[in-house]
């Protein structure tokens, strides 16, 4: 700053001493940021990896190589792709019928779908033992039949497509809303089904946004536990899956068996919402 | 459906019906049984039984342990999340990318592996927490400023993802036009920027808490389950489940879903109330 031109206007030394403070604001407020999605969230994350290596690789490869460890992980797999089957079709049925249909009463079912993102996990759980546990509504019933819900992999797929259930919905009917129907109609005209329609000139163009609702699907179901534990009970080697295990081994203090597989577990679900939006915006 | 050669007209109807039937039975099953269930449960007793459920002392101290660190999270995630969203909107940095995409990243991890990572740096083992017990005698896991820790993290896209597209979607013109005045930035944020930013910060805020009421995965790995001093009314039901205590886990249960369901509501229509004005 030369002295001249800031004593000859004066206005202009202010508008400039003003933009200096200005930098320094800005530099304070971006600082504060910084260090608060740094303690937050990227050390925690850091904090993890370190931990999960505390014995080096192969003390991870050994944590998980584990029988008991793999069966979690498979058992979270199994359960996550059968809840993404399920929403990938009725999902977009549901969509279908909310975009497509009216029908008194569609505002309140639209409001209602929203619940399970308010609905705590352990909530949820508990509903379904209240239903189809020793105890419950269809418990004397079930029993009869030998049909067992809770405490085994129906009921714990049952709690998954319940926390999972608005994600599929809630992706594909934005897609649908923005769709014109003129090719749709046109299809018709040329005789197709509606089911023919549906298949080669609706699905198509619903593609991304199934796409993105179903990897949604199955990266929170990966990470489902409060309903699970409580439906499922977390038994060893028949109803523990990969977030089970992780509670168990910090209980029973496997730290790196314990880390190893949060590692892994956060990793998994981050692959595929980070995946599935690169693929949307490649699409974009 | 074999009705290629059927008049469009015609073939519809029934399509139409077993479809509606079709996504009805299945939204009935999977959502509206379940939840009439529940409330049936914890009013079995009438209201004021579930009153009396309520305010015994364990659980009347996990719900208001509950609340009051949601509470706690939600004045720091409104100051902390429209800081950040206007970071992202209003300036240019190295390393912004990296920051917007840190926002998201939350919502990607399973809340479960939040706790474990929370725990990891700010246990008492930890490199973070150790030295903060060691040094200043703070005790952040296993009681209530880890639960305040795991809210914040969990919640952190909420306000941020709420404020950030109306920031880029204000006009900038009143701001230029107040500064041009002679008034001072932070006069100007006040006075100019916040006002328009209040309902995204509130209906952020909002759903936040609503997220924060049924929070289980983090907390049970942060705050442990200590009856009236870091247990949550998501822990105290899974105890009050294991006990075989049904009067009381259906009650609570109950209070949180009227709780999560009411501040939804609440944000729906705050939202529906201020589009049209955002629409002009």
């Amino acid at each position: 700053m030369s002295a001249v031109t800031s004593a000859a206007h004066p206005v202009a030394r202010r508008g400039r001493l003003s933009l200096a403070s200005d930098t320094w604001r800005r530099r304070i407020v971006i600082g504060i940021v910084a260090v608060y999605v740094t303690l937050l969230v990227l050390a925690p994350i850091a904090a993890l990896i370190v931990g999960a290596f505390g014995e080096g690789i192969r003390g991870v490869v050994n944590a998980l190589a584990q029988p008991e460890v793999l069966s979690a992980f498979w058992r979270t797999i199994y359960i996550a792709l059968i809840t993404l089957v399920v929403h990938a079709v009725f999902g977009t049925l549901v969509a279908w019928v909310l975009v497509r249909h009216r029908f008194p009463g569609q505002k309140l079912l639209n409001g209602l779908l929203d619940l399970p993102f308010a609905t705590s996990a352990v909530v949820v759980g508990y509903m379904l033992l209240l239903i189809f546990g020793r105890n419950g509504l269809l418990g004397p019933w079930l029993e009869a039949m030998d049909i067992k819900v809770a405490f085994a992999l129906p009921g714990m797929i049952l709690a998954t497509l319940f926390v999972t259930l608005p994600f599929m919905v809630r992706e594909v009917m934005p897609v649908l809303e923005a769709l014109d129907v003129e090719q749709e109609q046109a299809a018709a005209t040329l005789g197709a089904s509606g089911w023919q329609t549906f298949w080669w000139v609706t699905f198509p163009a619903l593609r991304w946004g199934f796409i993105y609702g179903v990897t949604l699907t199955f990266a929170r179901a990966l990470g489902e536990f409060g309903a699970v534990l409580v439906i499922g009970g977390g038994a060893q080697g028949a109803t523990e899956t990969a977030t089970l295990y992780i509670f168990r081994a910090l209980d029973e203090r496997q730290y790196v068996g314990a880390y190893s597989a949060a590692l892994v577990l956060g990793l998994l679900s981050l692959a595929f919402v980070v995946g599935s939006d690169l693929l949307r915006r490649k699409e974009k | 459906m074999t009705a290629t050669a059927l008049p469009v007209r015609e073939s519809i109807p029934w399509g139409r019906w077993g479809l509606r039937a079709l996504a009805f039975t299945y939204l009935g099953v999977m959502l509206i049984i379940p939840l009439a269930v529940i409330l049936q449960d914890g009013l079995r007793a009438g209201l004021g039984g579930l009153w009396r459920a309520v305010t015994l002392p364990v659980a009347w101290h996990a719900l208001t342990l509950t609340l009051w660190t949601a509470a706690v999270m939600a004045l720091i995630n409104a100051i902390m999340g429209t800081l950040t969203a206007y970071v992202l909107v209003r300036y240019t940095f190295p390393g912004k990318s990296l920051l917007n995409a840190m926002v998201d990243l939350p919502l990607a991890i399973p809340t479960l592996v939040t706790g474990v990572m929370l725990v990891v740096l700010y246990g008492p083992q930890g490199a973070v927490g150790g030295w903060l017990a060691q040094q200043l005698g703070w005790r952040i896991i296993f009681a209530p400023p880890g639960i305040i820790l795991a809210l914040l993290f969990i919640t952190f896209p909420f306000v941020v993802r709420a404020v950030q597209p109306v920031l880029l979607g204000l006009d900038p013109e009143p701001e230029e036009a107040a500064a041009t005045l002679g008034a001072r930035s932070w006069t100007v944020f006040r006075r100019v920027t916040l006002p328009a930013l209040a309902l995204p910060i509130i209906s952020g805020t909002l759903l936040s808490v609503a997220r924060a009421v049924g929070e289980f995965g983090a907390i049970v790995i942060v705050a442990g389950n200590i009856p009236l001093r870091s247990q949550t009314a998501a822990v105290y039901v899974l105890g009050e489940v294991e006990s075989e205590n049904r009067l009381g886990a259906s009650a609570v249960s109950v209070v949180m879903l009227a709780l999560a369901f009411g501040l939804v509501m609440l944000v729906d229509w705050l939202q529906r109330r201020g589009s049209p004005g955002r629409a002009e």
